[in-house]
C-alpha cells in the first residue's frame, strides 16, 4: 500500500514545493499561476463561510440523479434493444444520429426547457452520461457466451429467466466499462450546464471567480472538481468489485 | 427387453450453409438406449456426433425422423435429461454450490430441500469443502466436475456428455474417466457419452456406436463385455484392445483424421 502510494504522493509535494518557490521567488504572476498556500487559503476561506459546500452539494446532487437516470435507461433501453429486434431497428437510426451529435450543444435548449435549477443539470448530465452506458450494455447483452445459453436452454428456461440469470450478469463488466466513462460525463454535463445558467453550483462559482479575476479562487474550485470526480471515480469502483468480485484476475486484490 | 428409455428412428438433419447451399449432417440415425445403460457415440470430427447429442438435449429442434423418451415423442428440452458440454460453462459469478443449484433455481424447484444434494454431488465428484469456491478458483477438471454435479442435481433418467473431457490433459483425463464410470455406476444413470476417443469409449461404454462422417450415419453397434464400473487395469485386458483396434479399422476407412490419440 504505502509502496504504491509513496511515488505519486513525493511527486505532488515536491510540485507544490516547486510551484510555491515559484510563486515566492520565481516572479509567477498571482493572476496566472497564483500560489498554492493562496489556493489553499481560498479552500479554507471557501469552507469556513459555508459557500462551498453549499455549491458543492448542489453540483454533486446533479451529477448523482444524472448518474443514476443515465445509468437505469441506458441498462434499460440496452436491454429492451437487445431482447427485442423490433425496437432496435426502431430506435437504432435516431441513437446513430444522437449519438454523433455533441450533446453539448444541447445545454442552452435544455436550460430553456427545465430552467436555471438542478432539474436542467440533471437532465444534462444525464444525457451526456446515457450513451456510453446503453452502448456497452447493448455490446455486453450481445457478447453472451453461447455455451452459457445452451446450459438455460437445454433446462427449457424461459427468456426472463436466461436474461436475468446470464445475459445480465454476463454483460456486467462491459456495463461497468460505460459506467466509468459516464461517471465522468455526469460532472461535465453538471458544470457546461452550470456554465450555460445556473443559480448554484461550482461551475456557477468558477464563472464569478474568473470575472473577478480571483485566480486563486478559480483554482481551488477546480480542486473540489478535480477531488469530485475522483470520489465518483472510486464510488464506481467500489461498486464495480462488490458486483465484479468474480471477474477480477485475482480475488482479493483490489483493481487500483 | 425393457422399452427403451431414448429411441431415435430415421433422425436426418440437413444445414443449410451461409452460400444457400445444404450438407447433410446426420442421415437415417436410429440408435436405442436402454435405461442404465452407458453407450458411447465415436466417430471422426465433424460427423455429426455433436447433432445427435443436441437433438436429444432439445437443442435442435428442426430435423426429420422422430426421438422418443420413454416412448413419449420428444420436442424441445426435457427435465428427465441433463447435459454436460465440452466447456464446463458455468456461470463466473455462482460458487460451486450456486452452479449446481441452478437447474434447481430454473426448473422452479425447491432450494432448501436441494442444497444438501447439492452438497451431496459436489462430494461425489470429489469437491468436498470447494463449494464456495468460484469457477476461476477451481481447475479444468474441477469445474468440469461441478458441471457433472450441475447436470444430476435434477435427477435426471439420462445424462448426455459431450465430449466432456476433451479439454483436459491425458492425465486428468484417465482419471476423469474412471470417476465418471463409477458416478454412472453408483448414480445408476443412462449415459449418452460422445466423444472421439475409442479408447475412452471402449472404457466407459457397455456399448459403443460407430459413426461414419458426410452424413453421420451409424455403422456399427459394439457390445463391451465387461462388468462396470471398471479401473484403468483393464485397458491391458485382450477385450479392451481388440475392441479398440476393431473401431479403429472401422474408423480408418472413413477418414484419417478420426485416428484419435489412442496413447492418451
Amino acid at each position: 500500500m504505502w509502496r504504491e502510494a509513496a511515488p505519486p504522493l513525493i511527486f505532488v509535494v515536491l510540485l507544490l514545493a516547486a510551484w510555491e518557490a515559484g510563486a515566492l521567488w520565481g516572479g509567477l504572476d498571482p493572476l496566472i499561476m497564483p500560489a498554492p498556500s493562496e489556493i489553499g487559503e481560498q479552500l479554507v476561506l471557501g469552507f469556513s463561510s459555508g459557500v462551498y459546500p453549499l455549491h458543492l452539494g448542489v453540483t454533486l446532487a446533479q451529477s448523482l440523479a444524472g448518474f443514476v437516470i443515465a445509468v437505469a435507461m441506458g441498462v434499460g433501453i440496452g436491454a429492451l434493444i437487445s431482447i427485442s429486434p423490433l425496437v432496435e431497428r426502431t430506435l437504432n437510426p435516431f441513437l446513430i444520429a444522437f449519438e454523433a451529435m455533441p450533446k453539448i450543444a444541447l445545454a442552452p435548449l435544455v436550460i430553456v426547457w427545465f430552467g436555471y435549477g438542478m432539474g436542467s443539470k440533471i437532465v444534462l448530465a444525464a444525457v451526456i452520461a446515457f450513451f456510453p452506458v446503453l452502448v456497452s450494455t447493448i455490446l455486453g447483452l450481445r457478447a453472451c457466451d453461447p455455451g452459457r445459453l445452451d446450459v438455460m436452454h437445454a433446462l427449457g428456461a424461459s427468456r426472463g429467466q436466461v436474461f436475468r440469470m446470464v445475459r445480465l450478469p454476463g454483460a456486467l463488466p462491459f456495463i461497468f466499462s460505460g459506467v466509468n466513462v459516464a461517471v465522468v460525463f455526469v460532472l461535465l454535463g453538471s458544470i457546461v450546464g452550470e456554465f450555460v445558467g445556473a443559480k448554484a453550483g461550482l461551475g456557477t462559482l468558477i464563472l464569478y471567480a474568473n470575472e473577478n479575476l480571483e485566480t486563486a479562487r478559480t483554482f481551488s474550485i477546480l480542486a473540489m472538481l478535480a477531488a469530485l470526480g475522483l470520489l465518483l471515480h472510486f464510488g464506481v469502483a467500489a461498486l464495480r468489485q462488490r458486483l465484479l468480485f468474480w471477474a477480477e484476475p485475482r480475488r482479493g486484490t483490489p483493481g487500483h | 427387453m425393457a422399452t427403451p428409455l431414448i429411441a431415435v428412428r430415421d433422425l436426418t438433419k440437413i444445414y443449410p450453409t451461409a452460400r444457400g447451399e445444404q450438407v447433410q449432417a446426420l442421415s437415417r440415425v436410429n440408435l436405442d438406449i436402454r435405461p442404465g445403460e452407458f453407450v458411447s457415440l465415436v466417430g471422426p470430427s465433424g460427423c455429426g456426433k455433436t447433432t445427435v447429442l443436441r437433438i436429444l438435449a432439445g437443442l435442435i429442434r428442426d430435423y426429420a425422423g422422430s426421438v422418443s423418451l420413454r416412448g413419449q415423442a420428444m420436442r424441445g428440452p426435457s427435465k428427465d435429461v441433463g447435459v454436460v458440454f465440452q466447456d464446463a460453462n458455468l456461470m463466473p459469478w455462482r460458487s460451486a454450490e450456486a452452479n449446481v443449484m441452478l437447474p434447481v433455481e430454473v426448473l422452479g424447484l425447491d432450494r432448501k430441500a436441494m442444497r444438501p444434494r447439492a452438497k451431496e454431488l459436489l462430494a461425489m465428484v470429489g469437491l468436498e469443502g470447494f463449494e464456495r469456491k468460484l469457477p476461476n478458483e477451481l481447475s479444468g477438471g474441477m469445474r468440469q466436475r461441478v458441471a457433472i454435479a450441475r447436470a444430476l442435481i435434477h435427477d435426471p433418467a439420462l445424462l448426455l456428455m459431450d465430449e466432456p473431457f476433451g479439454a483436459l490433459d491425458a492425465m486428468t483425463r484417465d482419471t476423469m474417466n474412471v470417476e465418471l464410470g463409477r458416478i454412472a455406476a453408483r448414480s445408476n444413470k443412462t449415459v449418452f457419452l460422445i466423444t472421439h476417443s475409442i479408447a475412452e469409449a471402449v472404457f466407459l461404454s457397455d456399448r459403443v456406436l460407430v459413426m461414419s462422417s458426410r452424413p453421420g450415419r451409424i455403422v456399427e453397434d459394439i457390445r463391451i463385455e465387461l462388468p462396470r464400473p471398471r479401473d484403468l487395469d483393464i485397458i491391458a485386458s485382450p477385450i479392451f484392445s481388440s475392441t479398440v483396434v476393431r473401431i479403429r479399422r472401422l474408423l480408418d476407412g472413413e477418414d484419417a483424421t478420426a485416428l484419435p490419440s489412442i496413447a492418451h
